[in-house]
């Protein structure tokens, strides 16, 4: 691996370096846990190992409920309940499962947030970044797939409704919707292959994780200043960073135990805060729920796909010059999809020569509304589709858009950013160490 | 800002927590204080007792229970009927229909222990198994979540207001003898009013007026529904003082761990 200098492991041991000429593994875990880390990292960096507590809590919860269910639409529900009422501590892995998937859900969003705001997806982390947004995309269809699993009634019509925006697609759509389904309507063959998938895509989760982890390895953290390491030696190198482990881990575990506190609150005292009563009733295909919401973690993009109505002028413009091809709909999925895929462009959206957002005034002000918009969209995106919640949608997707395709490059032009410290040495000595005579200059040790 | 976004994907997640619901059409429902309410709360076996002799004489006429295995009467933490207790109800109370008599043509028997409550003999009728988690009877306000944060779901509490929220109105649509509720979502209901005062007699004298019948069959479909619930709430406590107290542990180490790095004479 490449990256920040450091001390490497050296095989002692007739035995260690017999392994070691073989399979140099011992030395990539050592490299990997004990990679030299900004000590200047604050409480936004621990969500990385929050996600990865998740994904573990989710494939090993996953793995249990497997075991007691039936993937047939006709014992699916009833299997449910079976977990519920006769496996032990079925009624707990459950819980967790269904919860775990909030929890993930609500780090994965601080966590991405937090990269917007640090500036972690610029130069040179076009990659983690671009793998995070296929690891973001993965979770939300395998939050999707596995929704569909209980085959509860918001299961099943939320499945229409989803896979009916495929069928919004020109030409394709009605072909690719049934291929997806394997039938023309939601019932045993989709129910089968949501399972096979469900199961898969966490493991194709956990590949990218490791992708993910190795390229910032290679790149070294961003932090809250975004001044990179100095990598000129060793020494210099030391100056900037501690060893991941034990510094960080402990902290992170400290901020792991925190968070699960919490969450063992909501399983054992409110477990069905987050969901639907909807889903407690049996899939029945001919009575439609009166109103169909899915769960919180995909509100926001529901906002900004229910936003654009054929009443909205765009949408109207859209339709006339591809000659009625883009419909309303067809647009809606495209601003839904479009939402998330200007999220990916930020790397080459944002022209700031400054990275971290705690060095751009105007910038803040701006990042502040996105946070604040992706709030209000989750909200909207569980309003009925009315007035004045549409035009209000209209609005909070319209800023979105225009966060990442004007504001983010016109910011880099217009603003005047503040001059950030020399070295993450200069930061961690002003906000953390407690010393009558801060001088920066005086060396380390 | 960085605590500003933490609170706002905290809020996100208060906001995001209810699922929405009909404006305008929506029934009233009043709060109630069951015993099984808040983390410490647990079920009154007396309550869920009187609760299914309810279900029996009352609701089991035109509901069913399918997903209710028998058996789990005899359960801790619900009406925790004895093993005689059980099996006597299965056979006096219970039919089931099985295929295998007959000679394959089917026919009904007693119940055993082992076979779950039937489903309803009218099919127009919703299976209660699940219904008090199946319905919420709070919402909002405006999708926000807040409601059910401080009350709770409210699926009891739906039931209870719906069971005594009959004003008494009747009207007829399209051949159907509507009865106005004001509990129902819409206000006009099909079933007609299912319980009255002193419907159900109990051994113990216990009161069985409108209301306190209905809080008892509320709070028998809520362990229907959730017959897990002490457990849930017990794993829950003691979870949370276990990782409550490993949290205070690495917060002490990570200071400790940390000290020296912060506190170093430059």
């Amino acid at each position: 691996m490449g990256g920040i200098p450091h001390d490497h492991y050296e095989p002692k041991s007739k035995l260690e370096k017999a392994i070691d000429s073989r399979l140099p593994i011992v030395g990539l875990l050592y490299d990997t846990i004990m990679v030299p880390t900004p000590k200047n990292l604050n409480w936004m960096w621990i969500w990385g190992i929050v996600l990865t507590f998740c994904l573990a809590l989710q494939i090993i919860t996953g793995i249990v409920l497997v075991m007691h269910y039936t993937p047939h639409v006709d014992m699916a529900f009833a299997s449910i309940e079976h977990i519920m009422r006769d496996v032990n501590g079925g009624h707990m892995i459950r819980y967790f499962h269904m919860n775990g998937a909030s929890l993930f859900f609500m780090a994965v969003y601080t966590h991405m947030f937090r990269g917007l705001y640090y500036g972690s997806y610029k130069a040179p982390r076009e990659i983690t970044w671009i793998i995070g947004m296929l690891i973001y995309l993965l979770m939300m269809a395998t939050g999707f797939l596995g929704y569909v699993l209980p085959w509860g009634q918001m299961s099943f019509h939320g499945t229409a409704v989803i896979t009916g925006l495929f069928g919004a697609i020109p030409f394709v759509g009605e072909t690719l919707q049934s291929w997806l389904l394997g039938a023309t309507a939601v019932g045993q063959p989709a129910l089968n292959r949501f399972f096979s998938l469900h199961y898969l895509f966490p493991f194709l989760i956990a590949g990218l994780v490791i992708v993910h982890i190795w390229a910032f390895h290679t790149t070294g953290n961003n932090n809250p200043t975004g001044v990179e390491v100095r990598r000129g030696s060793k020494a210099e190198a030391e100056k900037d960073t501690l060893p991941f482990w034990p510094y960080f881990v402990v902290k992170d575990l400290f901020a792991l135990a925190l968070i699960l506190t919490i969450f063992m609150a909501i399983v054992g005292f409110m477990p069905n805060y987050l969901g639907h009563p909807d889903n407690y009733i049996e899939a029945n295909p001919l009575a439609t729920p009166a109103h169909i919401v899915p769960e919180w973690y995909y509100l926001p993009f529901y906002a900004i796909l229910r936003a654009f109505t054929s009443e909205v002028w765009v949408v109207q413009f859209a339709s006339f010059i591809t000659g009625g091809i883009v419909d309303a709909k067809f647009f809606g999925v495209l601003a839904m999809f479009g939402a998330i895929a200007v999220m990916a462009l930020a790397p080459w959206l944002d022209t700031s020569s400054v990275r971290s957002g705690r060095y751009r005034p105007m910038f803040k002000w701006w990042f502040g509304i996105l946070v604040a918009d992706f709030i209000f969209l989750m909200w909207l995106g569980a309003r009925p589709a009315e007035e004045p919640y549409a035009s209000l949608a209209l609005i909070g997707a319209t800023y979105w858009f225009a966060y990442f395709l004007v504001i983010l490059p016109l910011l880099g032009v217009i603003e005047k950013p503040s001059t950030p410290p020399a070295t993450i040495e200069d930061d961690f000595n002003t906000h953390y160490v407690k010393s009558d005579a801060a001088n920066i200059a005086a060396p380390a040790e | 800002m960085l605590k500003k976004f933490t609170l706002g994907i905290t809020l996100a997640l208060v906001l995001g927590g209810s699922g929405v619901r009909a404006a305008g059409s929506e029934g009233h429902v009043d709060d109630h204080d069951f015993s099984f309410e808040g983390p410490f709360g647990s079920y009154d076996q007396e309550q869920l007792r009187r609760g299914l002799k309810v279900y029996t004489e009352v609701c089991s006429s035109c509901h069913g229970m399918k997903f209710v295995p028998i058996r789990t009467l005899g359960d801790e933490g619900g009406p925790q009927l004895s093993k005689a207790e059980v099996r006597a109800y299965a056979t006096q109370f219970v039919q089931v229909w099985d295929q295998s008599l007959n000679d394959g043509e089917g026919d009904y028997r007693d119940a055993l222990p082992a076979d779950h409550f039937p489903k309803g003999g009218n099919s127009n009728a919703p299976d209660l198994s699940l219904m008090a988690k199946a319905r919420a009877g709070f919402h909002g306000p405006v999708s926000t979540g807040i409601n059910q944060l401080l009350k709770g779901m409210g699926g009891p509490e739906y039931i209870l207001s719906l069971l005594t929220g009959y004003t008494g109105k009747e009207k007829t649509a399209s051949g159907t003898t509507l009865y106005e509720n004001t509990a129902y979502p819409g206000g006009w209901i099909s079933m007609a009013p299912p319980l009255e005062d002193e419907i159900v007699e109990f051994e113990d004298g216990h009161k069985n007026d409108l209301k306190h019948l209905s809080e008892d069959i509320s709070a028998f479909l809520m362990w229907t529904a959730e017959p897990k619930l002490n457990d849930r709430k017990r794993a829950g406590t003691v979870g949370v003082l276990i990782l409550g107290l490993l949290t205070i542990l690495l917060f002490l180490a990570n200071k400790a761990l940390w000290k020296p790095i912060k506190n170093r004479e430059i």
